[in-house]
């Protein structure tokens, strides 16, 4: 008998009808991925606003009432830990990867769109119980988002009683609803995709998500056992991490535990958390890039397999996060080694992001200004990563804010600019509607432009040795006077960031309504999830039969042909040719 | 390959693995589910491994000596003093069960549902008695004034580990035992007539994943 793929066997479609059924409890991946959207946006509106507070206290200290030594502890803490785990990761798995996986790879849906929907409510409990603990007696944790024991549990730490219990508490619940979507993405892409859609036809977004998936399922694991390691050293007093101590002038029951143990667990999730966010960036930018510069992406076969050694070099290279923490000299070598190894993939991906622009035919339309944008952060950012991958360099520069504007610049903006490119690039997608591309503009050029007013200056605090994570500087006897005057000025050119923020939330609200209609692929694009028979795409995304596909994602602008692009589901007899030309098309990519 | 090659030349054997991987619609020839679980027995094995790793990591760096484990764990029958003998019985049934669940897959893909039923039954009551005897050595232990926070016999991160991952090894186990009864008693009604029984299978998986689990732990924090 011959083996019939899941995908094809012919199932009834379960047809919501109800209200409920459909926008709340629903199992449509579509609508997941837009309840994910929503609350990741909306928890990292929180966690900017926590931001912004912050940085009033550092431009302008002894202004605030409301903000003292504590509160801006929990502010950083808070801040730290929405932003990339409850919006970066919710964001780009849980909402791109649940909305594009299946229109991208020609399914239907998820494989189990029940563990999917689950996946969703779970985070939103995570996302409750990490807000609940803002109203809990001594507030949220203020240890810092590495939570690095002994302090996050003691005495001295804001929110060391209630706070911290939350905040693991909270991230243990959002492992069990990552692990849920995880599984699901997948095994989606690795089982259902449709007739034709090879692993090397799949657009790039999709390898992007899934290998950072796959990170996600491997690296959470060790961020789940510390967590449950200390809430027992909080809550049973065992000594897992906790050495003797003596606090407050008190001995305390604690003896024998290893600190550095869990910095090891900690930053053994963390650095691969770092290309969690990474990846599934450097996947939509690229189909962001391709489709708006009408070119095939440069070297589609060394993409695939950067992103595939990005992820799997994550796992060797966690300790350079820890040249400080008194670890042996030659594990220093070691990660040096990996970690600079490691930039050769992510260069590859850099340059071959440039030449898919060189030559080009760039629409310089709100995504691609946002894609180029994330060109920019990120080759700044990297660079940077190159100083402080380097034991001898990171030793002055470690807790300065030479690091804050390095990781904001790689991990914060530069994922954050491909979120927003991504967002416009995929809006008519999702909403039937366009967006307006003027205000669209005016958000990228405050947002690019600001966010290097703030980030760049932060590399000269570094040099001069501005330590992160102080309330206030005081009389400093080694740091200039003017360190205060630039602070002052990142600060307000971080609420005017911020600010412009609501220049996106009002384009896409006022758009929802009042937007023109954008029509089928607006952005003339090639791949699979501009196809379906209706834009937004209904439930079961295709009619009655499946896509089938005949080419990869990428081509644009093929010699021969009438269009200047060539949808993946059209076989080459059905391309509408030039007059007189035949179709000059390279078999293999 | 060529019909004039018979021997596969290094070159075309990685290319006919590479065009299987990379094949559209599946990648492995299996059920949406039991890639699922696969992939979720990946990531728990992470989880147990960095228990285990965490566990000998305290271990080494605990101040106070580590009790003798084959003395902590021995039970005296019948004036007999026997090391490790509770854990030594734990360890084979739970391994039995592991047989009996094999057993069991075998005869649901015969059809057989009777013998399926009663070998799941089997296998789920295999796995309660192990919990049962889990439970007898964790009441002996806290009667001997070990708890998580400390430990009579020396080092209070032995407490700690052994609660912690025996701990999160029995849920690991109650939670197949229930999941075996479920399916279990739908193999019985029938529920999976003409669906197929790879249902049983992925039980089975899940199974023996804990039964490899418990032989790490029985090496590592037992024996060691």
């Amino acid at each position: 008998m011959e083996h019939v793929a899941i995908a094809d066997q012919v199932e009834e479609l379960h047809n919501p009808s109800s209200f409920i059924s459909k926008y709340v409890w629903s199992q449509d991946h579509k609508v997941i991925a837009i309840q994910y959207g929503i609350t990741a946006i909306l928890v990292g509106l929180v966690a900017l606003v926590l931001s912004g507070l912050m940085r009033l206290q550092l431009g302008f200290p002894e202004s605030f009432d409301f903000i003292d030594p504590s509160s801006y502890l929990q502010f950083v803490t808070m801040h730290g830990m929405i932003m990339v785990i409850y919006l970066l990761t919710a964001l780009l798995l849980g909402g791109f990867g649940n909305y594009l996986i299946p229109l991208m790879i020609g399914a239907r849906d998820m494989v189990f769109p029940y563990l999917n929907m689950l996946s969703y409510w779970t985070y939103l409990l995570a996302v409750i119980v990490l807000l609940a603990s803002f109203f809990v007696p001594g507030g949220p944790t203020g240890a810092g988002w590495t939570l690095y024991p002994p302090q996050a549990i003691l005495d001295g730490t804001p929110g060391y009683d209630m706070g911290i219990v939350l905040m693991l508490l909270s991230l243990a619940i959002f492992i069990v609803a990552f692990t849920m979507g995880g599984l699901n993405y997948v095994t989606t892409i690795l089982q259902a995709r449709t007739k034709g859609m090879t692993l090397m036809r799949m657009p790039l977004s999709i390898w992007g998500i899934f290998v950072a998936t796959i990170l996600g399922l491997l690296a959470f694991p060790a961020l789940l056992v510390s967590a449950i390691m200390m809430l027992f050293d909080k809550l049973l007093s065992t000594s897992f991490f906790m050495p003797a101590i003596v606090s407050m002038g008190e001995q305390l029951d604690y003896t024998g535990g290893s600190p550095i143990l869990f910095q090891h667990l900690f930053w053994f999730f963390g650095h691969p958390e770092v290309y969690i966010v990474a990846l599934p960036a450097f996947g939509m930018v690229s189909d962001v890039l391709a489709v708006h510069a009408r070119k095939n992406i440069f070297g589609y076969r060394m993409m695939v397999w950067a992103i595939v050694a990005i992820g799997a070099m994550s796992f060797v290279v966690w300790a350079h996060h820890m040249y400080v923490s008194g670890m042996h000299p030659a594990f220093g070598f070691f990660f040096a080694t990996t970690t600079l190894i490691i930039a050769v993939p992510t260069a590859i991906k850099v340059y071959n992001w440039v030449l898919t622009l060189w030559r080009g035919n760039i629409h310089l339309t709100t995504p691609m200004l946002f894609a180029i944008g994330f060109i920019f952060t990120f080759t700044h950012g990297g660079l940077t990563g190159l100083f402080l991958g380097n034991v001898v360099i990171d030793l002055p520069l470690s807790d300065t804010y030479f690091v804050v504007a390095h990781f904001h610049m790689v991990m914060g903006v530069s994922p954050i600019l491909v979120l927003f490119a991504a967002l416009y690039h995929w809006y008519p997608l999702i909403t039937g509607k366009m967006f307006n591309a003027t205000l669209g503009k005016l958000h990228f050029w405050c947002t690019f432009l600001g966010t290097y007013a703030i980030y760049l200056p932060m590399h000269y605090l570094g040099f001069l040795g501005v330590p992160r994570r102080y309330y206030a500087m005081g009389t400093t006897d080694f740091i200039p006077e003017s360190a205060q005057t630039l602070n002052a000025s990142i600060t307000v050119a971080a609420i005017l960031v911020g600010l412009a923020q609501l220049i996106f939330i009002a384009n896409v609200i006022w758009s929802i309504f009042k937007g023109e209609k954008s029509g089928p692929n607006p952005w003339h694009a090639t791949s699979l999830e501009w196809q379906a028979e209706q834009i937004p795409p209904a439930h079961g995304n295709w009619g009655e039969k499946l896509p089938e596909v005949h080419r990869w994602a990428y081509d644009f602008s093929v010699p021969g042909a009438r269009d200047d692009y060539i949808p993946q589901n059209m076989s080459n007899d059905d391309v509408p040719l030039e007059p007189g030309q035949t179709l000059q098309i390279r078999e293999e990519h | 390959m060529t019909t004039e090659t018979n021997k596969p030349t290094v070159d075309t054997r990685w290319q006919s693995l590479n065009s299987d991987w990379a094949n559209d619609k599946e990648t492995f020839p299996m059920p949406w589910g039991k890639l699922m679980m696969w992939i979720f027995l990946l990531s728990d094995t992470f989880i147990f491994s960095i228990f285990l790793t965490g566990y000998m990591n305290v271990r080494m760096s605990a101040t106070e000596p580590w009790p003798n484990t084959s003395e902590v764990f021995a039970l005296t029958i019948a004036g007999q003093h026997i090391p490790l003998i509770l854990i030594a019985i734990m360890t084979f049934v739970l391994i039995t069960s592991s047989g009996t669940m094999a057993l069991a897959v075998n005869y649901a893909y015969q059809g057989d549902r009777k013998k399926t039923f009663l070998l799941m039954i089997a296998t789920a009551l295999l796995g309660a008695s192990f919990v049962g005897m889990q439970a007898f050595e964790w009441s002996k232990l806290i009667h001997e004034g070990v708890r998580p926070w400390g430990n009579p016999m020396g080092a209070t991160q032995f407490g700690s580990a052994f609660f912690m991952i025996t701990g999160f090894h029995g849920i690991h186990v109650s939670a197949g035992v229930i999941y075996l009864s479920i399916i279990a008693n739908r193999v019985r009604k029938g529920h999976y007539e003409g669906k197929g029984y790879h249902i049983v299978e992925i039980t089975g998986l899940y199974w023996h994943f804990v039964d490899l689990v418990w032989v790490f732990i029985f090496a590592f924090f037992y024996l060691w």
